[in-house]
């Protein structure tokens, strides 16, 4: 989202699944795929942007030897492929590998461990290639002699190049540096002349590199150059020069060519004391070879250049040069090869005086008879012949590259051929078949990271250079060292257009070695798996806004979309939680969130439907920004209807709006306008009532909604299921799980929108039906988890390690972490303390596992949240650690202190030391406790014979688990029986006949009509139902129970129902076709009873209910006026298509507000409705034939079936899952699920997926053989018991008992299997003789006794 | 003189009263700091012993929910 930097190895956020890191690469960069050497460029640049120049060399020392020579002459072809060029210049990357190399002291640099090997290999020529040859060669193992003819090191690199671009101390460190690798470099050897090739292979060497240049310069080929004096060729020129001979030079010099020696032999003969220095060249300035900053300093320095012009021939007077004779040239037009030729122009010829003439236009090897000697093939152009990928000669064992190979090239060439050579030669040597043909590179990539939107404009480095005045008089180096600060400037202008740089610092410092090399290197692979079932959970894609120009997202920074405001407020996020807006880091004032983008849109986007999730993410984004600011911030939310259909939402819609004071404005903002000269936004609205208004925010919060990626769409083509008019799967609402496809199933939001909730139930009925399908092969894969021996602390003194938790702000941003900490460093048995921002994170999981071993802790403390949600994810962290689970507490340090204390952040802190002091007192007396485990009951319990009841009981006994379902009425369907249709059309009452005929018939179900449930005990796996029928009662054993007892219309007493029978509620019109037919108008009125202070839910399903009606009546009598009058209109989803058709069909919505109800009046013959419109700002009178009320749905009466198995219900009587996201069929009592309207109103097809869920949640449970238990029971000690019975008693689980014991009498003894380990016992106990595993006496006291 | 504040030890039922108290911190209600609970699996487990013993260690008041 840009909303933070990130480098290319990056983990998503601390709590991401998997919660482990990632690389993320592009193509390879252009600038290395440029460099004949295929330099990591980008990886030392990267590395001197960090001034990390010994990195640097590191990584140029992969592909070079010579990283201060190639700083220094390389023609850099990288930096004309460098893509900063598209924004304003390219990199100076040549001058950033200068810099690197000369902050690096080759010699201190360590050799790579080098493994010896037996062969040997001789090079002929210590150049460029030659030694690059080596240094590979010698880095692979083989022992290498390389031999040269001059008397020192460095082939055209010494004698070519002059000094004052190449100073010798690079050029000689560089080359000794080769000697600590173990090559030997033999000068003044002359192959053929000191030395024969025999010679060598008779000292051992098995392969040859024959790397000698090019170093006979060519002829001008014109009259005069044969006889006289003064003309020497620039190779010969420039080795004179270095070799010491020629020290001086007179009179005036013309040197003829255009490349790189060309230059350096007349800024050479200057030096040397030229009176004055001429180039004559054929073409013009931009055809030149050399770089034109080289071609900038040469005439800086006084070197006249003739452009267009070609010698003709040569003056000479007394056998003496006096000048030469050149000729005008034009370009004639490119030729097929894309050069210009120069063409002479007639009469144009001039004269240059000259004493000394250097033709610089070309050189080719000087083998001597070298080549006759060995049979070598030579081609026509004096060049020796080699296989071009294997630089192979037709002497297999004899490999040749560089300029005897090339002609005349660049010292990076002569690296490419002698890492080339080195290559092949390897392989030559190891045995391998070498390739006969040239090897295809794969084609270059172009997907690089695309530079940042704000990247911002900036010059390309300059380079210092020497002042003029101080050049000619020596051979100083003319470009200065570039100082450290405007070198990191330059490297930080590099795009990273590859991605990682692989620099591969990660490897080095990843101590588990998970990044290696190979790892590093790993790419995509395509895995064959053989499946019964297949499941599709892709998600969505947040919907992208910016192709919206009148929100401005692309251009401003404080318009964010909602999922990057969900970053801004996250701990882990860019800010670390602090409210911040992006333009000016400010903590902003003023918040506005805007509703519906890319969602309920056909105009702009084609994203009809409701993404269903926004309105309460809106809501909730706000009220948690108030939170976040411990200032008055003002956030106010435009919406067009205000939906929070989810179970609990619309109580926390209102606390947002009464409590939290955020402000709701039902509008549709059309333009946002950046305000001058600050970075606010101005929005201009229309209210209900027609007015115009104008508020500025801070920041703008675009609520985008969901949308189904095109790539995912193709892989629904490609997987041949179908999808709707949205994108989203296709399913039916009797399985909206499963799609168009058998066996492929799908869950989530690529289903439809939907919050976290429906995604779970979903997934669990995914998951569910797989295993319908799939139940013969269950178990078939299973791994059982082994979990290391627990270690024995007996007899050890406690060492307690002490967890604090920073939970993002949750608690560090109230109470003082490090001091808690420190405190807990001084509490006796305490070993260790570390605090962490999540301790439930992945990683810290895994640490702590490490750090219980190395520290050798007994006992572990985590001060973090509540030991109810999170001590069983820490208890296994410490049985992975080899520590038994109950060695462990927790101080509850965040529900119970910072969230409760927020406004007192020092007695906070101090309440939180107190916590923890109590929590390691009583952890110094914990003790290892062993598992207990019950076999299972294989068997099910279903409670409610509706679709949700009958649904769950159908696909357990499907997968072989017997089912009992309890109904209260005489017959299965319950509420279902009154629906005629699902909203996707299908027709409910034949699918029910189906159902409850499946349920009726199966062998494994069992149906109790007319029972109830009047007692339950037991546990999970375990459970004893006591089912009455009024005749009798029936005992029902069971392992799972599942809760399903629906729900039913509530009654009402308003709008005349119950006195007016035009008056009618649900479904009792579209039962009673005959009212409608002459019926002029039918008014809907909504919410009646919901969304009010009785209660204070939406019923979810009314608004898609009552539009289905009002649509049949429409399609019926399409004459008939239809009216809805409505608070919010709730057709989430793929539903609002349904609002969308009865618009335009006509039916007419009317919305009213609480506080101004419609009012219903009997008049003659029929109903008047009274209802003010704010739109129209006026009443309206309505005559109906007809009212039909929504009226809200209740749960059944569920006190009896919560007190039986003790299961929670809500404020309005609905049972309470164990968490409203992530467990939404669970209860926190194992073994116990919930589907259908006894958990929330909702339509069929959600009742069937929950029930589904609940099935697929109970199999967890049914297919294990045994469960484990509770080990926290109670303990009688037989010494101290007296036998007195009244721990018998008051158990009430009967899990104690007493036992006659031969002469002693009566004594306790408890039943671990029944025990809830509730302790009445222990505490009832006058002899104290029974004690609770885990909470005994002492532990408590331990407990209380810190407290205070 | 500051404001009597009693240093109060609560003893709360895992099952429903320390639930409510990890409630009122999802809820955010603000109460004063001067609690100290303990956790144990039902109220019945609190032997007259743990309050006189709390007393003596110097608290104001016990509080025992479940």
């Amino acid at each position: 989202m840009g909303l933070a930097d990130r480098k290319a190895t990056y983990k998503l956020y601390a709590q991401a699944i998997p919660g482990s890191f990632a690389i993320e690469k592009f193509d390879t960069a252009p600038c290395r795929m440029a460099c004949p050497a295929n330099l990591n460029v980008q990886g030392y640049v990267a590395m001197v942007k960090q001034g990390k120049y010994e990195e640097a060399v590191k990584i140029i020392m992969e592909d070079l030897p010579f990283p201060g020579i190639l700083g220094r002459i390389c023609p850099h072809r990288c930096e004309k492929s460098c893509r900063r060029l598209e924004l304003d210049s390219s990199i100076s990357i040549r001058e950033l590998k200068r810099v690197a190399a000369d902050h690096v002291d080759l010699s201190k640099l360590p050799v790579p461990d080098i493994t010896p090997r037996n062969e040997k290999v001789s090079i002929i020529g210590a150049g460029p290639a030659g030694l690059t040859a080596a240094y590979f060669l010698a880095i692979d193992g083989y022992e290498v002699s390389v031999y040269e003819s001059m008397p020192e090191p460095g082939g055209m690199m010494r004698y070519g190049i002059p000094e004052h671009r190449l100073p010798r101390s690079v050029l000689d460190a560089e080359i000794d540096n080769l000697k600590r690798y173990g090559i030997t470099i033999h000068t003044n050897t002359v192959i053929g002349r000191d030395l024969t090739l025999e010679e060598l292979r008779e000292h051992g060497a098995s392969a040859i590199f024959l790397a000698i240049g090019a170093w006979k310069g060519l002829k001008l080929r014109i009259p005069g150059e044969e006889t006289a004096e003064g003309i020497s060729d620039v190779t010969t020129f420039l080795r004179e020069v270095h070799l010491g001979n020629l020290k001086q030079l007179s009179g005036k010099v013309v040197v003829i060519g255009g490349g790189h020696s060309a230059l350096d032999a007349a800024r050479v003969a200057l030096r040397l004391g030229a009176s004055e220095a001429h180039i004559v060249y054929r073409r013009s300035r931009t055809e030149m070879l050399a770089e034109p900053e080289e071609v900038e300093e040469t005439e800086v320095e006084g070197v006249k250049i003739h452009f267009l012009a070609a010698p003709i021939s040569i003056g000479s007077e007394n056998d003496k040069v006096t000048g030469i004779e050149c000729i005008r040239t034009r370009l004639s037009d490119m030729d097929s090869t894309g050069r210009r030729k120069p063409i002479p122009i007639e009469g144009s010829e001039f004269f240059i005086e000259a004493d000394h003439i250097i033709p610089a236009i070309g050189q080719e090897p000087d083998f001597a008879g070298l080549t006759q000697k060995l049979n070598l093939n030579v081609s026509k152009w004096g060049l020796l012949e080699v296989n071009p990928e294997t630089l192979q000669t037709n002497i297999p064992e004899i490999f040749a590259g560089g300029d005897v190979i090339s002609g005349p090239a660049t010292v990076i060439e002569a690296v490419e051929a002698g890492q080339r050579a080195a290559k092949y030669i390897g392989q030559y040597l190891q045995g391998k078949v070498l390739p006969t043909e040239w090897q295809e590179e794969p084609p270059m990539g172009t997907n690089w990271q695309a530079p940042s939107k704000d990247e911002p404009m900036k010059d390309r480095l300059k380079v210092p250079t020497l002042p003029k005045q101080q050049r000619l008089s020596g051979f100083e180096e003319v470009n200065l060292q570039v100082d450290e600060t405007s070198a990191q400037e330059e490297a930080d202008r590099c795009l990273d257009c590859g991605g990682c740089c692989e620099c591969y610092r990660c490897v080095e410092a990843c101590g588990p070695q998970a990044v290696t090399l190979e790892t590093h290197a790993q790419k995509p692979e395509t895995v064959e798996l053989e499946v019964g079932s297949v499941i599709l959970a892709p998600g969505f894609t947040p919907f992208d806004p910016s192709k919206f120009d009148n929100y401005n997202y692309a251009k401003h920074p404080n318009i964010v979309t909602s999922t990057e405001f969900e970053r801004i407020l996250s701990a882990t996020g860019p800010f670390m939680g602090h409210l911040t807006r992006i333009s000016d880091k400010k903590e902003p004032k003023k918040i506005a969130w805007f509703q519906c983008i890319g969602s309920r849109d056909l105009n702009r986007c084609d994203n009809a439907y409701c993404s269903s999730v926004c309105c309460m993410y809106a809501v909730k984004e706000a009220v948690i920004a108030k939170e976040h600011a411990d200032y008055d911030l003002d956030c106010a939310v435009f919406f067009m209807d205000m939906r929070t259909p989810g179970k609990d939402f619309e109580k926390y819609y209102n606390d947002a709006e009464n409590k939290h004071g955020v402000r709701f404005i039902r509008s549709r903002v059309h333009t946002i306008d950046p305000v001058h000269g600050t970075d606010d936004l101005e929005v201009r609205y229309v209210t209900d009532k027609g007015e115009l208004k104008t508020e500025i925010f801070d920041m703008i919060v675009l609520s985008v909604g969901m949308e189904i990626s095109p790539e995912m769409v193709d892989i629904a083509n490609d997987l041949g299921i179908e999808l709707t008019d949205g994108k989203f799967c296709k399913t039916s609402d009797f399985q909206s799980f499963a799609t168009s496809r058998d066996g492929v199933f799908v869950c989530g939001a690529f289903q439809g929108p939907k919050d976290i909730p429906e995604s779970v139930m979903e997934a669990s009925a995914a998951a569910c039906s797989t295993g319908v399908n799939l139940s013969a092969a269950r178990g078939a894969l299973v791994k059982e988890r082994i979990f290391p021996d627990e270690s024995d602390i007996s007899g050890e003194e406690p060492r307690i390690g002490v967890f604090v938790c920073n939970c993002g702000v949750n608690i560090g941003g109230v109470a003082d972490v490090p001091a808690i900490a420190e405190y807990a460093k001084n509490l006796p048995n305490v070993a260790y303390v570390e605090e962490n921002l999540f301790t439930c994170s992945q990683d810290t999981q895994d640490k702590m596992v490490e750090v219980v071993k190395e520290q050798h802790l007994n006992r572990i403390v985590v001060a973090a949240c509540t030991p109810r949600t999170h001590e069983p994810l820490f208890q296994e962290t410490i049985r992975n650690a080899g520590l038994n689970p109950y060695l462990f507490d927790m101080a509850n340090i965040r529900n119970q202190c910072t969230w409760v204390h927020s406004n007192d952040k020092k007695t906070a802190t101090e309440k939180s030391k107190d916590l923890i002091r109590m929590a390691i007192n009583r952890a110094s007396l914990l003790e290892p406790i062993p598992a207990v485990s019950v076999d299972i009951n294989k068997s099910a319990l279903v409670v409610g014979g509706g679709v949700a009841g009958m649904t769950a009981a159908l696909s357990l006994a499907d997968q072989g688990f017997p089912a009992t379902i309890v109904e209260k009425s005489s017959e299965l369907g319950g509420v279902a029986k009154d629906l005629k249709k699902t909203w996707k059309g299908r027709d409910v009452q034949e699918f029910l006949s189906g159902l409850v005929n499946k349920v009726t018939r199966h062998p494994g179900i069992e149906v109790l009509t007319d029972s109830e449930v009047t007692d339950a005990s037991g546990f999970v796996g375990n459970f004893e139902t006591q089912v009455s029928n009024g005749n009798g009662t029936k005992s029902v054993k069971h392992g799972v129970t599942i809760i399903a007892t629906g729900g039913k219309p509530a009654d009402v007493d308003e709008y005349l129902y119950g006195q007016n029978p035009r008056v009618t509620r649900w479904h009792d019109l579209e039962h009673d076709p005959d009212k409608l037919k002459d019926a002029e108008s039918v008014v809907f009125i909504q919410c009646v009873g919901s969304r009010d202070d009785n209660r204070p839910y939406c019923s979810r399903i009314c608004c898609t209910s009552s539009i289905l009606q009002a649509i049949a009546i429409k399609e019926e009598h399409p004459e008939t006026d239809v009216f809805i009058l409505y608070r919010d209109i709730r057709t989430y989803g793929e539903r609002e298509a349904l609002y969308k058709k009865a618009r335009e069909m006509g039916v007419i919505f009317v919305r009213y507000s609480l506080d101004n109800k419609p009012k219903v009046s009997e008049v003659e013959n029929g109903l008047e409705v009274d209802v003010f419109d704010p739109v129209l700002q006026r009443s309206l009178k309505i005559k109906a034939d007809y009212v039909n009320l929504a009226t809200a749905i209740e749960p059944a009466d569920n006190m009896a079936i919560s007190e039986s198995y003790k299961i929670p219900l809500n404020a309005e009587k609905f049972f309470m899952e164990a968490h409203a996201k992530l467990r939404p069929v669970d209860f926190a009592t194992d073994g116990i699920f919930l589907c259908g309207l006894a958990h929330y109103p909702k339509g069929i097809d959600e009742s069937i997926a929950q029930a589904m869920a609940a099935a697929g949640r109970a199999t967890t449970v049914l297919a294990k053989d045994s469960v484990q238990i509770s080990p926290l029971v109670s303990q009688v000690d037989a010494d101290q018991c007296i036998g007195c019975g009244l721990c018998t008693e008051v158990c009430a689980f009967s899990a104690i008992e007493l036992e006659e014991i031969e002469g002693k009498g009566y004594r306790a003894k408890n039943i671990p299997a029944s025990c809830k380990g509730c302790g009445l016992c222990a505490a009832s106990c006058p002899q104290h003789a029974i004690d609770m595993l885990h909470f005994r006496d002492a532990q408590i006291i331990a407990s209380v006794c810190a407290a205070v | 003189m500051a404001e009597f504040e009693p240093k109060i030890v609560a003893f709360l039922c895992n099952w429903c009263a320390y639930a409510g108290a990890d409630l009122a911190g999802v809820s955010r209600l603000q109460y004063p700091s001067s609690i100290r609970t303990v956790r144990v699996m039902c109220s019945g487990r609190v032997d007259p012993m743990f309050v006189l013993e709390a007393f003596k260690d110097g608290s104001d008041g016990v509080l025992v929910a479940g």
